[in-house]
């Protein structure tokens, strides 16, 4: 929030001159109501592993993080110009494979990922699009210095937390919405299922039937899957609902069977299809596979989209952008060593201690290791099992995040954070104007995973 | 609707409706025990066979106690009927339906089951329990209110209420069948005081004591409570004032989706027979007989209302 020179940096300084006037006490007990009004909705999350806390409740900071328009702008551009790059990537490498031809990208990275699915080769979804709905991970150093973390391009999460930190913030603190020109998040179910219809399959005639497909009740996500079918107006199915009938998938209903045409699904691509993919999956529909490549139904995120945002795939990612758009990226890598080249897996061996080191295909910050923070112990154990299976794991170095403030019990202190801005694609690239800001509670702590103690903040772009 | 969904509505509603009948039984059992001076351990036995978990609280338990029936009746997982157990499945049915309920309706069971939660962590001291029960009965009131207040007069409202009252008749059925053979006219013991606390008892744990009285006289007559009880069709927990509302809800259902099931055949002949027989005719036939029929056919309509709206294929 503060520059060097403890003034307040620019797009804080209407929100500082707010917070110096408020009483320290009632913005705790505030922070308590937050809290109360998240645990009666029953905004909650599971965290695997802990079998005594089968709901809990992401803490929400409520000092919002503030990004001023022009530096959004910046940050929209290389978003957009990424988001295009990926689809692209995407349509390449499951038809002509130009990009391996052109030796810019090692043909067994992509042939040998289990990301990659051959049953995608040479089928192109509705409209090309791959990448319905992508989160990317974006973490700021300093003025206008940003850089990618990950692209979450195949299911990501937190939208609602996004939409519920705006809505809790508005209800607790009208006024400062009267005195900053803060960007509207709220549209986004309306955009999202707009997006969704516009992207219909070939085989669908009428008015589009869009559905969100969920894991269901004991899903660590299954409260975002049931809050945006709300907001959207539309079902919120299982695959036990679900049914390959005349060559369309339908619905069971209580008059009997419905076509859905759109599916925007938040079940893996693993658990999409027992036909094609896992025999032993409960949660997904058995032929739906066929309907898609028949043209006969929409699934967002396409099936296939995890080769785009491995992890093992990421470190290309600047020759990605730049070959198929042409320009240099806009937004930069955070520089990274694959461990399952040797040269590289030597550094990282050396330097534990100030890399993070991430598994390839983990996610939501499970099995990766924080050297800079970690006993030395853990540093030991962790190298084991990099010499073990090296190509199972990237490193990157820890960068001098920026922080924002938080609210603590003795006034505010500084935190690291990140931030995930929610990108809409069908004919068009839309960038909503926020996103999930994801805070780091421990002093110094550079894990920002909800799963690691990680809270949220609201997130605003100011309009200038 | 997805045929899950209105399965979803109609075991939230019946688990709801069963909770607070639950509350309504140990009330009446606590009562009972207040106004007698020997053992009570049988009424406790009779609470239980009401609630239909005789068997399961012998699996359970050595020794009959009224401490340990409560308990077992109030909060005891093991028990898939007890207060806290139909709490936490109504909730969780409500979690699976979310998108079908009114913000008001599911935060009203979303801080039911918060409250409850905190609130029988612990076995209950028997001080507490007055404030408990009430509690039980205060939340259960608050989702219905937020129901009524809120919900839209459409299918998702017509399987709720469908849920609600196939279970609140077969509560009413259970409650007077256990306590049938004190209801028929036995000469030694009528007019007896002992006799008065059961038959008032049956009438508290329908919350229609005071009801009663209104209706008919201050006098309990084994026939006036069978007849309140089964054949009223103003007694919102009589057999026939649910079958009312069964057929009704049923009825725009059919006449939304213009198609009937054999579902609506069975409700509306049993219907038809609750209003047609005479109390008298029914207890001369045999009134255990007659509620063990009534609860078979109410379970055969929850059958067939699952398989004709396609809860699960």
């Amino acid at each position: 929030m503060m520059n060097a020179d403890s003034s307040p940096r620019r797009p804080y300084s209407t929100y500082h001159e707010w917070y110096a006037s408020q009483d320290r006490n009632r913005l705790i007990a505030k922070s308590k109501e937050a809290e109360n009004i998240f645990r009666k909705t029953g905004i909650t999350f599971a965290v695997y592993g802990h079998a005594d806390s089968s709901e809990k409740l992401i803490p929400f900071d409520l000092i919002p993080r503030i990004i001023s328009g022009r530096e959004w702008r910046k940050l929209a551009q290389g978003i957009e110009q990424r988001v295009i790059a990926l689809n692209a990537f995407l349509d390449d490498i499951y038809h002509k494979q130009e990009i391996i031809r052109a030796g810019r990208i090692p043909r067994e990275l992509i042939e040998k990922n289990d990301a990659f699915l051959p049953q995608m080769i040479g089928f192109r979804p509705p409209g090309g699009v791959y990448t319905h709905i992508v989160g990317t991970d974006i973490v700021r150093t300093g003025e206008d210095q940003f850089y990618v973390l990950e692209d979450n391009a195949r299911t990501p999460s937190g939208v609602s937390y996004m939409l519920e930190n705006r809505e809790t913030m508005m209800q607790m603190f009208p006024e400062l919405f009267h005195q900053n020109r803060v960007r509207p998040v709220e549209n986004y179910p309306y955009l999202l299922r707009q997006s969704l219809s516009s992207l219909a399959p070939p085989g669908c005639t009428g008015k589009p039937r869009v559905a969100v497909l969920t894991p269901g009740i004991y899903n660590s996500a299954f409260y975002e899957h049931a809050f945006l079918a709300d907001m959207m107006g539309v079902e919120l199915v299982e695959g036990s609902d679900l049914r390959v009938i005349d060559g369309k998938v339908k619905m069971r209903t209580t008059r009997g069977y419905e076509a859905i045409d759109v599916l925007y699904r938040r079940v893996d691509d693993d658990f999409l299809d027992p036909l094609t993919f896992r025999p032993d999956s409960a949660l997904g529909i058995p032929g739906i596979m066929d309907v898609y490549r028949a043209g006969n139904i929409t699934i967002a995120n396409a099936p296939g989209t995890g080769i785009s945002d491995d992890k093992a795939i990421y470190s290309y990612m600047p020759e990605i952008v730049e070959f198929y758009t042409g320009r240099k990226p806009l937004l930069e890598n955070v520089p990274t060593w694959r461990c399952s080249e040797q040269p590289s897996l030597k550094y990282v061996l050396e330097h534990l201690d100030e890399l993070v080191v991430k598994e390839v295909h983990g996610s939501g910050g499970y099995g990766m290791l924080v050297g800079p923070t970690a006993t030395k112990r853990e540093r030991a154990a962790f190298a084991e099992k990099l010499k073990e299976r090296p190509g199972n794991y990237i490193a990157q170095p820890t960068l001098s995040l920026s922080t924002v403030p938080i609210l603590v019990n003795k006034g505010i202190a500084p935190r690291h954070v990140d931030l995930r801005p929610y990108v809409l694609v069908s004919d068009k690239v839309q960038i909503i104007p926020g996103g999930l800001t994801r805070v780091a509670l421990k002093e110094g702590s550079l894990v920002v995973n909800s799963s690691q103690g990680g809270g949220t903040k609201d997130t605003w772009v100011l309009e200038d | 609707m997805l045929g899950r969904t209105a399965n979803g509505l109609y075991w939230m509603f019946r688990h709801i409706e069963r909770a607070e009948n639950g509350a309504r039984l140990i009330d009446a059992g606590l009562r009972m025990s207040l106004t007698r001076s020997e053992a009570t351990e049988d009424d406790w036995e009779g609470v239980l066979q009401s609630a239909g978990v005789r068997e399961l609280y012998d699996q359970v338990h050595d020794q009959l106690t009224s401490s340990d029936a409560i308990d077992f009746l109030l909060r005891d997982t093991a028990n898939p009927s007890s207060v806290m157990s139909c709490i936490e499945s109504g909730r969780h049915n409500a979690r699976m339906v979310r998108t079908a309920l009114t913000r008001e309706t599911w935060e009203a069971t979303n801080e039911c089951w918060i409250d409850m939660k905190a609130m029988l962590a612990r076995k209950v001291r028997p001080a507490e329990m007055p404030e408990v029960i009430d509690a039980i009965k205060r939340r259960a009131g608050l989702i219905r209110g937020a129901f009524h207040g809120t919900m839209l007069r459409n299918e998702i409202f017509n399987f709720s209420r469908i849920g609600t009252f196939i279970e609140r008749a077969d509560n009413t059925a259970r409650i007077l069948d256990v306590k049938y053979y004190v209801l028929l006219p036995a000469v030694s013991a009528v007019g007896s005081s002992m006799d008065n606390v059961q038959w008032e008892s049956i009438l508290r744990s329908v919350s229609a004591h005071r009801a009663y009285g209104w209706v008919y006289d201050a006098e309990l007559r084994p026939a006036n409570i069978a007849d309140f009880l089964i054949s009223n069709g103003r007694m919102p927990r009589s057999l026939a004032y649910c079958y009312e509302k069964i057929v009704s809800n049923l009825g725009y259902l059919a006449r939304e989706y213009g198609e009937k099931h054999a579902a609506h055949e069975t409700a509306e002949q049993t219907l038809e027979s609750l209003r047609s027989r005479s109390i008298d005719d029914i207890m001369d036939q045999g009134l255990h007989e007659y509620l063990e029929e009534f609860i078979r056919h109410n379970n055969r309509l929850g059958q067939e209302i699952t398989d004709g709206y396609r809860f699960y294929h």
